[in-house]
């Protein structure tokens, strides 16, 4: 029996449509995908794009035409988000090269900027993304102020947003000391001298946080788990409330 | 006692006398009507105005009102009844359960499918909206933020190395001592105040009073026009803590004193 041949650029020709009309391709990608054979840009398949997908835990169908102006959100509150999945990213990275012990700790840092493939370029994103977050934060934060988004039925969000904000500066913050160099030490030193003269319950609440009465060892320690685990962990459920009280709240707010 | 069709010739009168459309005025006349029937074919159940039934929704007791009283009063009464229909409505359940075990047999087990809020039913008035689909109106522009910060960050980070001083010495205090960027505000607010006052009692009012806000600010209003005084004191504010933050960078050398950075040099890291 004579089998035909196909030639390479028969089969780049073919494979595309026999691959998206697959049985697995289609188990993937729901109707209406972009990914699927014959997305046809109709009214229907664009309302299909983000209800048939993961997408639609995070955007509505339709969104208000004000909305999408970058001059009304500049973005900012997406930007957060998606500087927060960058940092998690890179973060990951980094955790591969890095030991939260006192002996170890300075020469990972060290081989991190010298000898791993691409560590200092990693540990440059995760740093500048850090503060550039912390900014985003920030102006979001003065963004939702200057549209009264804060006002009802929203004022719950806003207070979600407070939290966020809170625990956005103890990631920076907690990451701050990790480098173990004289600059986190020192800054962390100063950072932490103004929460021990809370009155009370301060110095307690200081040596809870750095495992002793100065910093040392167990602070590495402490600060390494909640930066990598506790505080991520804390603010996904934040983030996710968040999210899930923009839409139930009306989606965006205005317009003005 | 008016009958329903009474009602319904009353309330369609004092509607299209407040001026409102004919399809709204007709479409309130004939719930009240409806309601009105409700009324007069139970007449076993007590009068509403003395003793409502717990069971009972604010919905069918405004219409019963309205069926005794002048639609004047009735109007309003209503429209109390549309905001607090969804809670009684989700309460019926059980109530009617509860009636049915005094004795009887219980006849079905109703489970909540849904709540329609009133206005879904009733809002003919709300203004329809102009909406653009996400996909790919925003999602497009999402996607380009997301490639342009990406470019930008990426373009800093190779330019730019994070710094890395030497291996941190307890014993030796690099002077000058300064917290991270975000703190610098506050460790300048040191400089002039008692640490209980700068280190404590500033940052926990701002953070109390962040979560007050929205409860403080009681004007409804969006508009930038309606809120001068909210506006003035939110920049007033952010311009006081972004000066303090740039000095506490930039104009603050050794011993934390204060310099020129011109003169000085600059002693401050990120």
């Amino acid at each position: 029996m004579a089998t035909r041949r196909f030639s390479p650029r028969e089969i780049a020709r073919e494979l595309p449509g026999k691959l998206h009309g697959s049985q697995v391709w289609r188990s993937i990608f729901r109707p209406g995908s972009i990914f699927r054979r014959g997305y046809a840009d109709s009214p229907r398949n664009r309302a299909y794009v983000v209800m048939n997908s993961l997408l639609y835990h995070l955007h509505p169908v339709k969104v208000k035409r004000h909305g999408i102006k970058l001059s009304y959100t500049l973005c900012l509150g997406g930007l957060s988000f998606f500087l927060f999945i960058l940092l998690t990213i890179t973060g990951i990275y980094l955790m591969f090269f890095y030991r939260p012990s006192v002996e170890a700790v300075y020469t990972d840092m060290q081989n991190l900027h010298t000898t791993i493939s691409f560590g200092l370029l990693v540990r440059n994103l995760h740093r500048w993304g850090a503060h550039l977050m912390v900014i985003s934060v920030m102006l979001h934060m003065a963004r939702v102020f200057y549209t009264g988004s804060y006002k009802p039925p929203r004022e719950f969000n806003w207070i979600v947003g407070v939290v966020l904000f809170l625990l956005t500066i103890l990631l920076a913050f907690t990451g701050y000391l990790l480098p173990w160099d004289q600059l986190a030490v020192w800054a962390v030193t100063v950072g932490t001298e103004m929460g021990g003269s809370v009155p009370v319950v301060g110095n307690q609440v200081r040596f809870a946080l750095l495992g002793g009465p100065v910093i040392g060892p167990e602070t590495l320690l402490r600060w390494y788990t909640l930066h990598v685990l506790f505080l991520p962990f804390i603010i996904v459920i934040f983030i996710s409330i968040h999210f899930w009280r923009v839409r139930k709240d009306g989606g965006i707010s205005g317009p003005m | 006692m008016p009958t329903p069709d009474e009602v319904f010739d009353q309330v369609l009168a004092e509607e299209t006398a407040k001026g409102s459309s004919p399809a709204v005025a007709q479409a309130r006349a004939k719930a009240a009507r409806v309601r009105a029937q409700r009324g007069s074919a139970n007449p076993s159940k007590p009068d509403p105005s003395t003793a409502p039934a717990p069971k009972r929704d604010g919905a069918t007791a405004a219409a019963s009102g309205a069926t005794a009283a002048p639609a004047a009063e009735a109007k309003p009464a209503a429209g109390t009844a549309t905001k607090a229909a969804p809670k009684p409505a989700a309460k019926a359940a059980p109530a009617r359960k509860a009636a049915a075990g005094n004795g009887a047999v219980p006849e079905r087990v109703q489970r909540l499918l849904a709540v329609v809020k009133p206005e879904a039913i009733q809002k003919v008035e709300r203004q329809p909206m102009d909406r653009v689909n996400v996909w790919p109106h925003l999602m497009a522009g999402e996607f380009v933020a997301l490639l342009v910060v990406m470019a930008i960050l990426t373009f800093f980070s190779v330019m730019v190395d994070a710094p890395l001083r030497e291996l941190s010495n307890v014993n030796q205090t690099p002077n000058p001592s300064k917290a991270p960027w975000y703190f610098l505000g506050l460790q300048e607010l040191l400089r002039y105040w008692h640490p209980q006052v700068a280190g404590v009692t500033i940052p926990n009012v701002l953070i109390l009073t962040w979560f007050a806000l929205p409860f403080i600010d009681r004007n409804p209003s969006t508009r930038p026009d309606d809120r001068k005084l909210a506006i003035t004191l939110w920049s007033f504010y952010m311009l006081t803590f972004a000066v303090l933050t740039i000095i506490g960078m930039f104009f603050r050398g050794p011993g934390f004193n204060f310099i020129y950075p011109w003169e000085g040099g600059i002693f401050f890291e990120l």
